[in-house]
């Protein structure tokens, strides 16, 4: 066959694929590595299913072409989790009933996924507008923005705890100096 | 078994009521489960359907011969692929004609030929290279217009139903229908007041973000299996076996989870169509349609014109309630939900004097399939938007107006039947006591509101539960899950067995493991297949009595369930220590093998369902954009299982109902081609579109349910066109009697009545 080779990072592993000129990103996804998390709603760019990074921006597989993934690194639902371990918007997806059917699900994922990354603390207005790239028919949307505040509030709660970690040590030194001065002083 | 005596109903819980994660969630975040389209076989072929050009055409001849030449192509199928075995069905027929156009296409869309090939690519050329030799003839998309005598006909020999005597001549109404009692001239007479308005409504789709997908693979000996998403995988088996001419057992259909269907996926398309080829190709073969297709040739609901005429004495006493209701269906009969729509239009309201005259009427639309509380949207749309405007010309506050005219306990309803408890009176109490309703509105803004009504369905369900030695519990149900009902079921037969939600599974059994199962649809799931599961609980409970009462030595009567145990009662009572579930099913080997519990049966006694909404909107009166700034949904759930996905089908259905009021609609050019098929130009709501949906679960039990559920899905589509109608022409001062109401409408709307308003000062 005539397709060509293509060298990507797939959720941080390595992964080469033969492709056609003709397909998309999302066809390679789903019938060349199985990788059938993202899904196809429309095909146009108009619902989202397909949502996938590319180098860290949100972007629609389905208007990707394969071989134009040469080089890049792809994130895709499959890579979401750590493991056993569901990243904060996947659970809180669950615990909020903010899905019925869930075949947008993956996508709204991603798109939520990005908009933390690029604001940790957005606005029900920011997040409205942050995911509205991403069609459901089944929630109304309501438990989805609700989730994604939930997840955002937990995020944040954890980055502070752990920034707060290893500022523990360094406030101590301070602390310890400045008591040293003072009895520097006191002496 | 539905209980005669509402005391009968339990109303205490420990799991039902309560919000438990649900037991797919974790393959649904991480991208694992398994939608029509992704699965694979291997050695699959690629099927791609041919669909005609023209609205309305004779297919005088299709030319498959170079298309079969082509390498790669494996199967090509036709109209003589379906040789006819539906023996005289009428609507199986015309689901076969459906799937696979005959002498004629009947609309854009309709396929009319389909080929299975190795690739994608060499699919699509090879239908480039099918020739059809088509005769084009004059078409007709809008409902009016095909009503009208000389409108060009889709059949020859249609001669109304339902009209006596039978008509003569052919035309496109298929059906008449009548509902209501009383005398509504009579009713007239004695009204003060009579306010009557025609409305006009345009097609929408389910707009399901999962296009239709199907796996097919047919061995030479006949027998066959098929994967595909469906609300009804046994319904599909048994249709496809019709059309294909072989027996139903033989055919085995695994549904995959399903990506939304809201009654969209209560029919066939693709999968007869996907059958036949594989069997021609001898190799497995999968289709999936793509979004164009879904809106082209899936089935949506209904366009509609109705007439609306009410009546109401000085005291706001409604005397008479008449209307008419057109509903164009697609190319076929019965298809047009013109009978839910006529039966449903004044279901919410005691009358004595009520008429409902409904129409099924075809056109070169595709053919329509149920679409969330099919009919009633429409018909509420227009019999709520004159009871507001009766409401204003009597003075009256519209929600005291309704409150005095709404069906109780003992109304006849207007489709028939006498009502037992209901929740209507309920719903718009408390929507007359809400927060919302007295909260002050900005500028711009308008509050309306709508009540609303289904009917709900039972239907037929079959359920199987087993318990291993380790005492978990599998509940295999044929319901397909369409929206979190896998939870409902695990927490009904948990309250049941008196054990840890977390200790029982739901799986969706495919259709040789199980009887028939209606399709998921009717809002009959939690309710119908929901009670089979606890009756298979109590089966499976009995048979844990008996193995306790064999252990012990006593009789089985005197052995009764509690909390997960089985205890000595009676005469016996402490004599012995309570068994598990987990204690008797380690011991089952030894005292009769497996321990299950079955149920099968045809639920009645669904429960009405009513619901409130309340809306506000702002317009915009530079653009005549519609802005809802604030909703709330109060229903009678009968028992809400899992509050959680009951508060998300308020919320679905009410979005869905906000799409249709402001932006959705099927746009048709004049050659009859549709020229909105993909979601830039059939605007679904999105996020930034809406505010929070606010929800309120009211708990009237239904008498016909051992916990009272009533089904929730569907009634939450029926108010919200009406409330936004009625929000809009509060905000505006105009009143809009055609949806949707999208910017362009609403500008012309205010621009017409200022321009009125400024003639008539002159």
């Amino acid at each position: 066959m005539s397709g060509m080779k293509v060298h990507t990072k797939i959720n941080g592993d390595p992964v080469e694929f033969m492709c056609e000129a003709d397909e998309s990103l999302l066809d390679v996804l789903r019938n060349r590595l199985n990788l059938t998390g993202a899904k196809e709603g429309c095909s146009t760019g108009d619902c989202g299913a397909c949502s996938v990074t590319v180098d860290g921006r949100l972007t629609c597989s389905c208007l990707v072409l394969g071989v134009e993934a040469e080089g890049h690194d792809i994130g895709t639902i499959e890579g979401m989790a750590e493991g056993e371990a569901l990243h904060p918007l996947q659970k809180k997806f669950i615990e909020h009933a903010a899905l019925q059917c869930g075949i947008c699900t993956p996508g709204f994922l991603i798109a939520a996924k990005s908009l933390l990354d690029k604001n940790p603390d957005p606005t029900e207005t920011e997040i409205r507008f942050g995911l509205a790239g991403n069609l459901c028919r089944c929630t109304g949307y309501d438990k989805i923005v609700r989730a994604v505040q939930d997840a955002a509030q937990e995020m944040r709660k954890t980055s502070a705890k752990a920034s707060a970690k290893k500022a523990a040590p360094a406030k101590k030194r301070v602390a310890a100096a400045k008591s040293r001065t003072s009895q520097k002083k006191r002496a | 078994m539905p209980l005669d005596n509402p005391t009968n109903v339990k109303r205490k819980f420990d799991v039902v009521g309560s919000r438990p994660n649900r037991p797919d969630g974790i393959d649904k975040v991480t991208g694992r489960a398994k939608f029509g389209a992704d699965a694979s076989a291997p050695g699959q072929l690629v099927g791609r359907i041919l669909r005609s050009p023209h609205a309305h055409a004779r297919i005088k001849k299709i030319d498959t011969s170079k298309a079969e030449k082509l390498a790669g192509v494996k199967a090509v199928v036709t109209r003589a692929d379906f040789p006819d075995h539906t023996d005289g069905d009428n609507a199986l027929y015309d689901t076969m004609c459906n799937v696979m156009a005959r002498e004629k296409a009947f609309y854009e869309g309709h396929a009319v030929a389909a080929v299975a090939a190795t690739s994608a690519s060499i699919a699509r050329q090879a239908l480039k290279l099918i020739k059809v030799d088509y005769e084009v003839l004059p078409h007709v998309t809008d409902v009016d217009e095909a009503m009208k005598p000389n409108a060009p006909l889709l059949h020859d020999d249609m001669f109304t139903d339902g009209v006596d005597p039978k008509p003569k001549k052919p035309s496109n109404i298929a059906r008449r229908f009548e509902f209501g009692h009383g005398d509504v001239e009579e009713g007239f007479k004695q009204a003060d007041i009579i306010v009557e308005r025609s409305f006009k409504t345009e097609a929408t789709h389910q707009g399901y973000i999962e296009p239709h997908a199907a796996l097919a693979s047919m061995s030479p000996d006949g027998s066959g299996e098929l994967w595909c998403c469906t609300q009804g995988h046994y319904m599909v088996r048994d249709v496809c076996s019709r059309i294909l001419g072989i027996d139903i057992s033989r055919l085995r259909v695994t549904q995959s989870e399903i990506g939304g269907g809201f009654g969209g996926k209560t029919t066939v398309f693709i999968e007869p169509v996907a059958l036949a080829l594989s069997r021609k190709a001898n190799r497995p073969v999968k289709v999936v349609m793509s979004r164009e297709e879904v809106f082209k040739a899936s089935g949506p609901t209904a366009s509609t014109s109705i007439d609306i005429k009410i009546g109401v004495t000085k005291d706001g006493l409604i005397t008479a309630a008449d209307g008419t209701f057109r509903y164009q269906g697609g190319p076929f009969q019965g298809c047009s939900p013109a009978e839910f729509g006529g039966m449903s239009a004044f279901a919410q309201f005691h009358l004595e004097n009520v008429r409902a005259v409904a129409y099924d009427v075809v056109a070169n639309r595709p053919k329509t399939i149920s679409y969330r509380a099919p009919g009633a949207p429409m018909a509420n749309f227009a019999v709520e938007s004159v009871i507001e405007e009766l409401a204003h010309k009597l003075g009256m506050a519209p929600i005291d107006f309704r409150i005095k005219n709404a069906a109780r306990e003992g109304t006849k309803s207007s489709y028939g039947p006498v009502y037992g408890p209901i929740g209507l009176g309920a719903t718009l109490e408390a929507a007359k006591n809400h927060p919302h309703f007295k909260a002050p509105l900005g500028a711009h803004q308008g509050r309306g509101m709508a009540a609303g009504f289904w009917f709900n369905f039972g239907g037929q369900s079959c359920v199987s539960l087993n318990i291993p030695i380790d005492g978990s519990v599998t509940v295999s149900v044929g319901s397909p899950d369409i929206g979190g009902s896998r939870a409902a079921m695990c927490m009904m037969v948990a309250e049941e067995l008196g054990i840890p939600y977390e200790q029982v599974r739901a799986i969706i059994a495919d259709t040789s493991a199980l009887g028939y199962n209606d399709v998921t649809d009717g809002s009959r799931t939690t309710f119908a297949t929901g009670m089979a599961c606890i009756m298979a609980a109590r089966d499976a409970m009995k048979k844990l009595c008996q193995r306790a009462a064999a252990t012990w030595g006593i009789p089985e009567e005197a052995v009764t369930w509690e909390n997960g145990h089985a205890k000595p009662a009676g005469a016996n009572a402490g004599n012995f220590a309570p068994l598990s579930l987990k204690e008797i099913a380690q011991a089952s080997p030894g005292t009769g093998g497996p321990i299950a519990g079955h149920h099968e049966y045809s639920a009645d006694g669904a429960g009405v369902s009513f619901a409130t909404h309340i809306c506000d909107v702002e317009v915009d009166k530079e653009t005549g954009a519609t802005k809802i700034v604030r909703y709330t949904v109060i229903q009678d759930a009968g028992k809400a299982v899992h509050p959680a996905y009951v508060e998300g089908q308020f919320q679905g259905g009410a979005v869905q109902g906000i799409g249709w009021a402001l932006n959705e609609a099927y746009i048709y050019g004049k050659d009859g081609r549709l020229q909105n098929a993909g979601f830039l130009d059939y605007r679904i709501p999105v996020c930034s579109d809406l505010p929070m949906i606010d929800t309120q679960i009211l708990e009237i039990p239904n008498p016909g349910h051992p916990y009272g559920v009533r089904g929730v899905g569907e009634t939450s589509i029926v108010p919200p066109l009406a409330a936004i109608a009625n929000a809009v022409a509060a905000a505006t001062g105009v009143r809009f009697t055609e949806l949707p109401m999208s910017p362009p409408v609403v500008l012309k709307g205010m621009d017409d009545a200022k321009a009125a308003g400024k003639s008539k000062a002159a």
